[in-house]
Formats: C-alpha cells, structure tokens, sequence
C-alpha cells in the first residue's frame, strides 16, 4: 500500500499533468490523459478506502478489547479449575474414612478430574498464541498507516526460546507414543 | 532397585492449575516432598539452593525456557546427574530431539495421564 504522502504526491502529480495539457491532443496524449484520469480516481478510491477501515479503532479499540477479553477467558478457567481441584482434594480426604474398594473407585475418578483439568494449561496455552498474533496484527497495521515499515520480530534469544510455541493442532503434534519411540532412537 | 519416594521433587510450570494437578498426582504416588518453581530462573536458585531428587519440568515459561533450565542444570557439576522429565505441550519432533540432546532424562506430552506420569518416573529414577 503506498503511503499517505506518497499517494498525495501522486494526486498532486496527476492534477500537475492534467493542467498542463492544453489545445488539440493527439491520440497518445489522450490515451495518457485518460490513464492519468483512471490513476486519479484509483487514488482518490484508495484514501476513502482507507478512510473507511478506520484503523484507529481497530488499533486503539478492537483489538486491545478482544485481548482483555481471551485474558479475561484464561482468568475465568483457572478459577473455575482451582474450584475443581479444591473439591477434588477436599473428596481424597474422605479416602480413609471409607471402604477399601470404594476409595479406589473414587481415588481412580478423581484422578480422571486431575488429568482433565490440565486443559486449562493447554487452553491458555492457545489463547496466548491467538493473543500474540492480535498484538503481531495491531503492529503491522500501525506500521503500514504511519507509512513506515514493520518492525521485524527480534531474534529468540535461546534455543529454548525459539522452539517454544505451544500446542500444536490436533494432528499436527506428536503422540506420546511417537515420543517415546524417538527417544529410544536417540538413545 | 526400589525408588526412594522420600526424595525431594522440584516441579516447574508457570500454570498454577498445572502445578497442583502434578503435586496431587505425584501425592497419589507417595512423593510428599513436593516443591515448586514458576519459571527457569526460580527453578534453578531453588536447586542450587536445595537437594533435589527429580526435576519435573515444562518448557514454555519466562524469562528463562525448561529446556534453557535443562541446558543449566546439565552445565553444572553439582546438579549435572539429577533426573529431568520435561512435561510440555511443545509436541514438534524438533523440541523433543533439541531435549534430548540437551540431556532430558525423558519427555512427555501433555495433556498426559497419571498412568504415563508414573511410568516416566519409575523408568527415570529406576535408571537414576
């Protein structure tokens, strides 16, 4: 996308052009005029255009509004997981005042609660990506309408750094299973 | 050999829901001596501090990663030997081989289950 300056001085430049010409045109200064007339308008569709995204409220607006609210989400699920796991520790407790099979049963379901509430791990995990990439969005999108170019992101510092990238998608990630047979092959 | 389930265990993640989903099942499996770290930096003051048996670590946390907490650890003489299972939602062929290379006594992925946890830890501390 050209910048605001620069699509001014193409304006500037065409209405120059345009001025200057006078008296009988020939065929090619027509076809020249006609084009700077089509380059005029795309210009001016361009600034409307633009006009019309309102940057600023995606900017300043929408997407800090969209990043409270995912953080927002990740606060509600630890909450409502430290409620789960609270009840579940306070459920263990009674263990041994209860009979021998029936501890077990309920020591295997409690165990099943604690293996299930790591989704919030893994969920927040995802939202930080999601978030991450709204802040990636927001900077390129101040970048590009102040006219200047994107700041590249700053090089990982560590290897551990720049391998980190959290949950892959169903399907993309690799299974304990696979794991372990890479392991036992690097062994 | 049987394991000395009275050793101390640093666990690391920066998720406290994490943190107390791996110490009540490390409870279930008698480790009482439970500690905890939010990140790499705080992990490795608290072993070079204490006396750990196991190191039970993620990998996604700041300021400093579990593998650079690994790369520490292995780096230095006193805690060089001290059995590290990384448990990571980071699920690339690539971050398991960089973990291995840097020494990971063994990796899993979460989401996990009790079952695994306990198997990771026996084969670790069996070979400890």
């Amino acid at each position: 996308m050209a910048e605001p300056d620069q699509e001014d001085r193409i304006e500037q430049a065409v209405r120059a052009v345009l001025g200057s010409l006078s008296g009988d045109l020939t065929l090619r200064e027509a076809a020249l005029l006609a084009e700077l007339h089509e380059l005029g308008r795309t210009v001016a569709r361009a600034k409307a255009e633009i006009a019309a995204l309102q940057v600023d409220d995606i900017t300043g607006c929408h997407i800090p509004a969209a990043t409270d609210e995912l953080d927002a989400i990740v606060g509600h699920t630890a909450e409502a997981t430290h409620i789960i796991l609270d009840a579940c520790e306070r459920i263990e407790a009674l263990q041994p005042r209860i009979g021998k099979r029936a501890a077990a049963v309920l020591g295997a379901e409690v165990t099943r609660i604690y293996e299930a509430c790591s989704f919030q791990d893994i969920t927040g995990q995802r939202i930080a990506k999601v978030v991450a990439a709204l802040k990636a969005i927001e900077q390129r999108i101040a970048a590009a309408t102040e006219g200047r170019a994107p700041t590249p992101d700053a090089p990982a510092e560590t290897e551990g750094r720049r391998l980190a990238e959290g949950p892959q998608l169903p399907g993309a990630a690799v299974s304990q299973e696979e794991i372990d047979r890479l392991l036992a092959g690097l062994a | 050999m049987p394991i000395d389930k009275s050793m101390n265990v640093l666990i690391v993640d920066d998720y406290k829901t994490m943190l107390r989903i791996i110490r009540n099942l490390l409870k279930q499996l008698d480790f009482d001596n439970v500690d905890e770290a939010t990140d790499g930096a705080e992990a490795l003051a608290k072993l070079r501090a204490g006396n750990f048996g196991l190191v039970i670590s993620d990998w996604n946390m700041e300021p400093m990663t579990g593998l650079d907490l690994l790369k520490e650890v292995r780096a230095d003489p006193r805690l060089k030997d001290t059995p590290f299972i990384m448990v990571t939602a980071e699920s690339k062929t690539e971050n398991v081989v960089a973990a291995k290379q840097a020494g990971v006594s063994n990796y899993i992925v979460k989401p996990f289950n009790a079952e695994t946890l306990r198997d990771k830890i026996e084969k670790v501390l069996a070979h400890g």
